[in-house]
C-alpha cells in the first residue's frame, strides 16, 4: 500500500484498495475522508464529483458502505471511494466543502438510508415526505406496506 | 376620485428589505412536470434560488432490488422517459460487464443508432417545449412532426412507441424487423433539412436571441463543481462527451464531431444542441450505412433467451428458456459502474451484485439531478422570467432526477 500516493500524504486512511473489471475503489476510514477527497482534488485532479451512494450490508457490521464516485477531466480516469459507517451510529463528514455537487446527493443518502453528514449545509429529506419515518432503501425496510396518505400540516 | 389609494411604497418602512418569496411550481407550466422552484425576489430580481424534488419518487432503487436481473430493463425505461433506449443501455452495459460477455457487433452498432435516435428524438421534445416556454409555440409543432416519425420507427423494432425496452442484457430483445433499413434510411435524408427549418424559425429571429443570449450565465468552474454535465457544460466550453472520452458499445468506430460553444449562456446551450442533432443524424447515416452482418444477440445461452424456434425443436434450449424465465441467472459478486452519455449529460449506472439473480443494489445517477443542483448559479442576480429560460436550458426530465 506504500506506492499509493493518498497513503503517502495522509497515513492511515486508505484500508484496503481493488480492482474489479478495471475500475478502480479504495477504502478509506471514514474518519478521514474530507481530507482524502480534499487532496484528490487538488493534487489527483479529480475535479469532479459524479456521485455519492450507499450500500447496505445489512447484518454485517459496520453496516453502511458510502460510495464517492469521483471522475478527472484532465486525466479522463475514475476513481471510486468506500467508506464503512456503523449502524449504531451513522455519521460521516460530509464533503460538500470540497464539491458542492455532493449536496444534493448525500441529502438522498440521508433520506434514504438515515445516514447522517456532519457539516452539511441542509441536510433534509430529498425525495420523501418531511415527515416520513424510515429509511426505504435500507434492507431492513420492506418494499410493500401501506398506502402513504398527504395529511394537511 | 375624491379618495386616492395609498401609495403603498410610501406607507412601508423604505428601510426594510422587502422581500417576496415566490413558488413557482409544482405546477407551473415551464416546469414540465412536478418540480419546485422557490425563488426569493427583490422586485423582479432573484436573490435567492433553490429547487424543491422528489415529487415524481417512485423508489425504482429499491425495486430493482426485488426483481431478477432481466426485470429491471423495463424499468430503466421508466426514469428517464424521453431517452428510454439510452436508459436500456447503461444499464444492460454494465450487467454485461458484471457478466463478462461478447455482444456481437450487429447488436453493437443497432444499439448505437437507436441511441442516436433516441438522442434526436430527446432533444427534439426539449427543442420543443423549451422554444414553446419562450413564446416560440410554431417550433414545437414542427418538432414533434419528426419525433412522431421516430416514435414509429421505435414501434417497429419493439413494438412501443416510448418504454421501448429493446436493449436487453446479452444483445437485443428482437430481431431487427424486416423493411427497417428503409424507414430509417428515409427519415434520416430528410432530417438534415428539417434541422434547417428549426434553425429558420429560431437560430436568428431577434426576439429568441433577445431571451437567450447572455441568460443563465455560469462560470465553467461552478458548473463542474455543482455537478453539470452534457450539452451545458459542452455550452460553457469544455470538450467533454463520453461517447468519445469512454467509448462504449463501439462508439469509437464513428466520426463525428462534439460541438461546444463558450458563451455559456441559453442560446449557446440551443446551438450545441442543434449541432448535436445534425452529429447524431450522421452516426445514424454511418450506422445504417456500414451496419455489420450476424447476430444481434450474445452467444451466451444461460443468460440470453433462446430463438423460439429452437425452444420447439431443442430441448437444451426449452431448459435454458425455462431456468431464465424462472430463476434468473446469476450474475458473479462484484460492482461495476458505468457511465453513458445520455442527451443530458453522465448518466451513470452503479450496480452491485452478490452473486445472486437479484441486484443487490442499483444507483442511477442520472445526468437532470446534477444540472438541476446547478440551476441556482444561473438565476440568482438575474430577472424572473430570465429563470423560465434557464430553467428550461437545463433540459431536466424529472424521472430522471426523482426515480
Amino acid at each position: 500500500m506504500s506506492e499509493n500516493p493518498v497513503e503517502t500524504a495522509i497515513p492511515g486512511a486508505v484500508v484496503g484498495s481493488s480492482e474489479y473489471r478495471g475500475q478502480a475503489s479504495l477504502e478509506i476510514a471514514s474518519a478521514q475522508i474530507v481530507e482524502v477527497c480534499r487532496f484528490l482534488r487538488d493534487r489527483g485532479q479529480f475535479s469532479r464529483l459524479s456521485g455519492v451512494t450507499a450500500v447496505d450490508w445489512y447484518p454485517t457490521e459496520p453496516r453502511f458502505e458510502i460510495v464517492y464516485f469521483l471522475h478527472s477531466l484532465e486525466r479522463n480516469q475514475r476513481l471510486r471511494l468506500k467508506c464503512r459507517v456503523p449502524s449504531g451510529a451513522p455519521e460521516i463528514d460530509s464533503v460538500t466543502g470540497v464539491w458542492p455537487a455532493a449536496n444534493w446527493y448525500e441529502r438522498e443518502v440521508f433520506d434514504l438510508f438515515g445516514v447522517v453528514f456532519r457539516n452539511h449545509p441542509d441536510l433534509r429529506r430529498i425525495m420523501m415526505p418531511d415527515d416520513w419515518e424510515g429509511y426505504p432503501l435500507r434492507k431492513d425496510y420492506a418494499v410493500t406496506g401501506p398506502k402513504y396518505t398527504y395529511t394537511e400540516e | 376620485m375624491s379618495e386616492q389609494p395609498p401609495n403603498i411604497a410610501e406607507t412601508e418602512n423604505d428601510t426594510a428589505p422587502r422581500r417576496m418569496t415566490l413558488n413557482m411550481g409544482p405546477q407551473h407550466p415551464s416546469t414540465h412536470g412536478v418540480l419546485r422552484m422557490v425563488l426569493e425576489l427583490d422586485g423582479e430580481t432573484i436573490t435567492k434560488a433553490g429547487c424543491e424534488v422528489g415529487y415524481l419518487h417512485t423508489g425504482i432503487e429499491k425495486e430493482f432490488e426485488a426483481k431478477l436481473y432481466q426485470q429491471g430493463v423495463t424499468l430503466t425505461d421508466r426514469i428517464d422517459y424521453l431517452c428510454p433506449l439510452i436508459n436500456n443501455l447503461c444499464y444492460c452495459l454494465a450487467v454485461e460487464k458484471l457478466l463478462d460477455i461478447e455482444i456481437p457487433p450487429q447488436a453493437q452498432w443497432m444499439r448505437v443508432m437507436l441511441s442516436e435516435l433516441t438522442r434526436i428524438n430527446s432533444h427534439l421534445v426539449w427543442l420543443g417545449t423549451h422554444s414553446m416556454d419562450l413564446g416560440a409555440m410554431s417550433v414545437f409543432l414542427y418538432c414533434f412532426r419528426e419525433r412522431e416519425d421516430i416514435l414509429r420507427i421505435f414501434e417497429m423494432f419493439s413494438g412501443q412507441r416510448m418504454m421501448t425496452s429493446y436493449f436487453r442484457i446479452g444483445g437485443l430483445a428482437l430481431e431487427p424487423p424486416r423493411g427497417w433499413q428503409q424507414a430509417v434510411g428515409r427519415f434520416i435524408d430528410a432530417f438534415p433539412s428539417r434541422v434547417d427549418e428549426y434553425e429558420e424559425l429560431l437560430t436568428k429571429n431577434p426576439i429568441w436571441m433577445r431571451r437567450t443570449k447572455g441568460v443563465g450565465y455560469a462560470t465553467p468552474a461552478d458548473l463542474i463543481a455543482h455537478g453539470v454535465t452534457g450539452p451545458m457544460i459542452r455550452a460553457a466550453g469544455l470538450q467533454w462527451d463520453i461517447r468519445k472520452s469512454e467509448p462504449y458499445s463501439s462508439y469509437e468506430k464513428f466520426d463525428f464531431e462534439i460541438p461546444t460553444r463558450t458563451a455559456s449562456d441559453v442560446y449557446a446551450r440551443y446551438e450545441v444542441r442543434v449541432e448535436e442533432l445534425r452529429q447524431s443524424a450522421r452516426i445514424v447515416k454511418q450506422a445504417l450505412d456500414g451496419m455489420p452482418e450476424g447476430a444481434w444477440k450474445a452467444n451466451a445461452p444461460h443468460v440470453v433467451l433462446p430463438d423460439r424456434e429452437k425452444m420447439k425443436t431443442e430441448m437444451e434450449a426449452l431448459i435454458y428458456h425455462f431456468k431464465i424465465v424462472t430463476e434468473g441467472f446469476r450474475v458473479p459478486a462484484g460492482e461495476v459502474y458505468q457511465v453513458v452519455e445520455s442527451p443530458r449529460g453522465e448518466m451513470g449506472y452503479y450496480v452491485v451484485s452478490d452473486g445472486t439473480a437479484r441486484p443487490y443494489r442499483v444507483f442511477i445517477h442520472g445526468p437532470s439531478f446534477g444540472n438541476l443542483q446547478g440551476l441556482p448559479k444561473m438565476v440568482e442576480g438575474r430577472l424572473v422570467a430570465d429563470a423560465i429560460a434557464a430553467l428550461g436550458s437545463t433540459d431536466f426530465v424529472l424521472g430522471d432526477v426523482d426515480r
